[in-house]
């Protein structure tokens, strides 16, 4: 009993849809749908089933308990609910039924650099970040030069960071966060960001937290960090929590079950955030050389990739693409449909309308596993007007690929068939 | 990571459950996080001055040219009585200090929630520290306009009273009273956003009610000053002007403007408070 950190009982997390889709955000809207609601409201009391469907449950019934010390790993589709969780548990918004307990202090990390300044240097940003991460000012003074070296920006901790490189940034960000020191840290893919090495240093940083005997709430995408950190995981879907297992056997039924979708994703109305307007996601598909919708690729073979979708109305600037990520969470490619400077320039101005953008990803270029597509549509530098980084899940096939006489696995995310010469020289 | 200061002598243990009704102000917790508050308002601070030559310079010019306006206008074309034959002038710088300071408040405090967003939305601490934290960057304006004033007396030959010693309480009363209609429309701002198209109109309209280019004493009848005196900054005017130029005390007037305040801020804080659960979902 005493030995639990976290315990969490019947949580629910209601969100009201209208107040997303129609946002009154000016009170002249609010008077203007005033008369309307009070048409409505007269309506519901009749109709239960209308309040019902203007209401969407982020989380329901979700019960757990976390152990001091222990790491518990949560993984889930977007929009299964981890960051409402997330959100709960670091009291950044109330539950809406339910009750959580936590015993000792909590630290959440959601999203690096919070209240980092541009214009402030990287010494001052330490201290405002750590004071709005809860750091007390002697706790910084005395981890000042701890943070500092960990994110290896020393020469330029007197500039402003609006003249640091993302990576730079970034690093500083993490540094500060990571030398806190709750009993319970809430973790959300702060790691899906940096470069490679970076990654690795965070997640070692994450491995000392673990070992230290602290409690770690961990959630992520990318599965190899789930694997490495955790033992045990819950999976959440659509709000509920659908299974806690070993992590081993979470990730698997995360990777398999929840995500069999043969070779296409299609979204339904109420799937579409009202903030994608005008644009609306109809599907994304795979189709091998035949044009037959499938969920496993030859590697040898191309293959086309096609996103189909409305526009209610006109939009300039716009593109669509797609994101392959490996079934691990790592980056692959990003690719839209107006990358090229001809592309664009031709497609500047969408009308409304049905359209269907299509790319062929050539032969011999990824090597067997399993990958993760995601669809973007936006304008760059104005507005993203939709995201789901993990709309489809698919196989690669790697029968025929250059190497396939020796029965190994070949290590790396592509594949190619290079032209090696042999020549003799002696 | 919002960690959570609390120490460690105390329970540890915190029980999340959907809160309804009105919630207790828990002011304390205000206190824990002082640190934090000091921080963001030396952030700030920090900003505005960052490109410093400029920063203070718009400081000591915006009050002055104010004032030079003023006094062409109102002073001199229109003639405009001042309190003891005091020069307009001062008579109208030393009432620019406290507006200013108050006016500018109550810009950034309104705007506060929405302007930190960010904030909002991923770290977890008592919300009351914004806007409260808004208020403080003001005060520097505040000193340096005020070492403009020192000046403006020397030049003058006007002596202040010993009753200077209360500028502290009526810069403070001021301040709360920003505080107290921030309160409001912060965290309305944050569901309403015409509210920040409303604000610059609402102070426009505050100026010409508080005593800032003419004197309270036009206002006819004593039972009309009470009235008057509902404005609270027409309290802390009339006494920056009793304090430094020693013209007629607001003692009634100043009882009223601090009942006022009292009620707006209190009944600011529980409004506040019953708002800032849902700021990180709607705002």
């Amino acid at each position: 009993m005493s030995n639990v950190a976290i315990r969490v009982e019947d949580l629910g997390k209601r969100y009201r849809i209208g107040a997303l889709a129609q946002r009154n955000d000016t009170l002249r809207d609010q008077l203007v749908d005033f008369g309307g609601r009070l048409v409505r409201r007269l309506a519901r009391r009749a109709d239960p089933s209308e309040q019902a469907a203007s209401t969407l449950w982020a989380l329901r019934h979700v019960s757990f308990e976390v152990e001091r010390g222990q790491v518990l790993g949560v993984i889930g589709r977007n929009g299964a609910g981890k960051s409402t969780l997330l959100k709960i548990l670091s009291r950044i918004t109330d539950p809406t039924e339910g009750t959580v307990t936590i015993r000792g202090r909590v630290g959440s990390l959601l999203e690096v650099g919070t209240g980092f300044h541009p214009e402030l240097t990287g010494r001052e940003n330490i201290y405002l970040n750590g004071a709005i991460l809860g750091m007390k000012r002697s706790e910084i003074d005395r981890k000042f030069d701890e943070i500092v070296a960990f994110s290896e920006v020393e020469q330029f901790i007197d500039t402003p960071v609006k003249r640091y490189s993302s990576g730079m940034y970034l690093r500083l960000a993490f540094a500060v966060a990571a030398h806190l020191e709750p009993e319970i840290l809430v973790v959300d893919e702060v790691l899906a960001v940096g470069d490679a090495e970076f990654q690795k240093k965070c997640l070692g940083k994450m491995g000392d937290v673990a070992q230290q005997g602290r409690t770690v709430l961990f959630v992520s995408h990318n599965m190899s960090a789930i694997l490495r950190l955790t033992q045990e995981t819950i999976v959440l879907d659509k709000g509920r929590l659908v299974m806690r297992a070993a992590s081993p056997e979470a990730v698997d039924y995360y990777l398999s079950a929840g995500h069999a979708r043969a070779g296409e994703r299609l979204w339904e109305a109420d799937e579409i955030p009202a903030e994608a307007a005008p644009f609306q996601p109809i599907a994304l598909r795979l189709r091998d050389r035949r044009g037959a919708v499938v969920d496993t690729v030859r590697s040898v073979e191309p293959f086309t990739v096609e996103v189909e979708y409305r526009l209610t109305a006109p939009v300039t600037g716009l593109r669509v693409g797609v994101y392959l990520y490996t079934g691990r969470g790592e980056p692959v490619f990003t690719s839209f449909d107006t990358d090229e400077p001809a592309m664009f320039e031709r497609h500047t101005d969408r009308p409304a309308g049905h359209y269907l953008s299509r790319c062929v990803v050539p032969a011999d270029l990824l090597n067997q596993g399993r990958y993760t597509l995601g669809v973007n549509a936006s304008s760059y530098h104005i507005r993203r007007y939709f995201e789901d980084d993990q709309a489809l899940d698919f196989n690669v096939d790697p029968a025929g690929a250059p190497g396939m006489h020796w029965a190994e696995n070949r290590q790396g995310v592509v594949r190619p068939r290079l032209d090696w010469q042999i020549e003799r020289l002696a | 990571m919002s960690r959570n200061p609390v120490s460690k002598d105390e329970a540890d243990t915190i029980v999340l459950r959907p809160a309804r009704g009105w919630a207790g102000l828990r002011l304390r917790d205000l206190w824990k996080y002082r640190e934090l508050i000091y921080f963001l308002t030396w952030r700030d601070i920090k900003v505005r001055y960052k490109q410093a030559l400029l920063g203070v310079a718009w400081a000591v010019l915006q009050p002055i040219l104010t004032m030079v306006i003023f006094s062409v206008i109102l002073g001199y074309l229109l003639n405009v009585p001042t309190d003891n034959g005091v020069p307009y002038p001062v008579f109208s710088f030393v009432a620019l200090l406290p507006w200013q300071l108050f006016a500018s408040a109550l810009q950034r405090t309104s705007a506060s929630l929405v302007g930190n967003a960010n904030l909002l939305t991923k770290v977890y601490f008592p919300r009351l520290v914004i806007p409260v934290s808004a208020v403080g960057a003001g005060l520097v304006d505040f000193a340096i306009s005020f070492l403009v004033l020192i000046g403006l007396m020397l030049f003058y030959k006007i002596q202040p009273t010993w009753n200077i010693l209360w500028l502290p309480l009526l810069v403070l009363l001021a301040l709360l009273t920003a505080i107290a209609v921030g309160l409001w429309l912060s965290a309305l701002n944050v569901q309403y956003r015409d509210v920040q198209h409303m604000v610059p109109f609402v102070i426009q309209a505050w100026f010409y009610a508080s005593p800032v280019v003419y004197s309270s004493s036009i206002i006819p009848s004593a039972k009309w000053q009470l009235v008057y005196a509902l404005n609270p900054m027409a309290g802390v005017i009339q006494g920056f002007r009793w304090a430094l130029l020693g013209t007629q005390a607001p003692d009634a007037s100043l009882a009223v403007s601090s009942a006022v305040v009292l009620v707006l801020l209190v009944s600011g804080l529980f409004f506040f408070k019953r708002m800032e659960r849902t700021f990180a979902d709607i705002v």
